[in-house]
């Protein structure tokens, strides 16, 4: 077998090496998110063509859903680093699910916020109790439950392992969001791009849709690569190589 | 793996396992006993008499809505597969609210007639253009033409 690959990991998660990483991987990722994201954003709001019932106020789907995706990859991801956070201690891990819970809080805001739009212009209403409304709104606050948990701490590591402990048990939320449409009757209508099935939408409204949930997840690279380049600055202070950045900088 | 990490992995193993396990049982009986609408022949039968208020969702059945003339008091009636119920509801609707549109309206029975409160169209997954969407209609009519056309033949 390759073992090149979990020594290549085993030594990415040293924080002068991953500092290096992210720093080089940053602007390429926001660069893309960019201009994937006006492609997107032009394809969707200008090329694709109106709906047949909804006419041109579906196209808030082009900002919803792809955040919707978000608010649920990131817990995903959060959940993943808060589990090697809490057997492993890896201190990396414990940065990344920290880092991971304001922009996933920031992409379920927005969820909440495009689809009450959406809601009052076709449904008539901004609010329903419904199940996937309801879920949603339990992710946002889990979200805000993990971020208040790691500042109420002194020590910023013992914060962050109970409050990856929040999002570990929090991460049973993601699968009730996702199902909440089938598994229960509710105003919110059931998923448009499925896996298995073939997908309910025509080809002119999906690529823009598609190319948004790229530029997303590239722009959640990006500002997870930034806040988790600063957080290791400040956890490894004393540290001989954030001194020689410090020295560089001062030279430069 | 040294034994710390081993035991840190099985505890932590056996906490989600729990939780899961809870948060399942959470849903599985959430599903029995939380319910968002109910349908005409579900209020038919008699489920929802223990609510005061309830939400109905159905259908709007074609060539059902009368508007008042000097209001915007409007009646139509909500079905599903096999049950029917009118409903008598006084504001705005939604511009989704139309014939064979799914709707959820919020009130109380009074006699044999709902009285909404509150009407909400609810709209399917699809999304296409109106083009394409005249063209399948079309598609589908010709389709429905064919097959009548085939029944009259197998019955001639």
């Amino acid at each position: 077998m390759a073992n090149w690959i979990p020594l290549w990991l085993h030594k990415l998660s040293s924080p002068p090496v991953f500092y290096r990483f992210a720093g080089t991987l940053r602007p390429w990722a926001i660069g893309l998110a960019l201009v994937l994201g006006l492609v997107a954003l032009y394809g969707g709001l200008v090329l694709a063509p109106p709906d047949y019932q909804q006419g041109d106020d579906y196209r808030i789907i082009f900002i919803h859903v792809p955040s919707a995706w978000m608010s649920l990859f990131i817990y995903g991801v959060m959940g993943v680093a808060a589990f090697i956070a809490l057997v492993w201690r890896i201190k990396l891990a414990e940065v990344v699910a920290m880092a991971s819970a304001p922009i996933g809080a920031a992409f379920t805001f927005i969820t909440l916020v495009t689809g009450s739009l959406w809601g009052v212009r076709m449904w008539g209403t901004w609010w329903s109790w419904d199940a996937r409304l309801t879920s949603e709104l339990v992710l946002l606050f889990l979200y805000l439950g993990v971020i208040a948990l790691y500042h109420s701490f002194e020590d910023r590591r013992q914060g962050a392992r109970t409050a990856a402990f929040l999002a570990l048990i929090g991460i049973v939320n993601v699968p009730i969001v996702h199902f909440s449409v089938n598994w229960w009757n509710t105003l919110h209508q059931g998923s448009t791009i499925k896996l298995l099935d073939p997908s309910t939408i025509a080809p002119a409204m999906v690529w823009p849709l598609l190319t948004m949930m790229i530029a997303t997840k590239l722009y959640y690279v990006a500002s997870l690569c930034g806040r988790v380049r600063a957080d290791l600055l400040a956890l490894e202070g004393g540290k001989d190589w954030v001194r020689q950045i410090a020295e560089d900088e001062v030279r430069g | 793996m040294n034994p710390t990490r081993q035991r840190r992995l099985t505890i932590i193993i056996a906490i989600l396992v729990a939780v899961t396990v809870a948060a399942a049982l959470v849903v599985y009986a959430l599903q029995q006993n939380m319910n968002y609408l109910f349908t005409p022949s579900q209020v038919q039968a008699g489920e929802a008499t223990s609510y005061k208020t309830f939400r109905l969702g159905g259908m709007v059945k074609a060539g059902s809505i009368q508007r008042s003339n000097d209001s915007l008091k409007v009646t139509f009636t909500v079905v599903d597969a096999s049950g029917a119920m009118p409903v008598e509801y006084t504001g705005i609707l939604p511009d989704l609210f139309r014939e064979n549109q799914s709707v959820i309206a919020t009130g109380h029975m009074d006699h044999a007639r709902f009285v909404a409160t509150e009407v909400l169209a609810k709209h399917d997954e699809t999304y296409m253009p109106k083009e394409l969407k005249d063209a399948m209609a079309k598609a589908h009519a010709g389709k429905r033409i064919d097959e009548a056309a085939n029944q009259d033949k197998q019955q001639l």
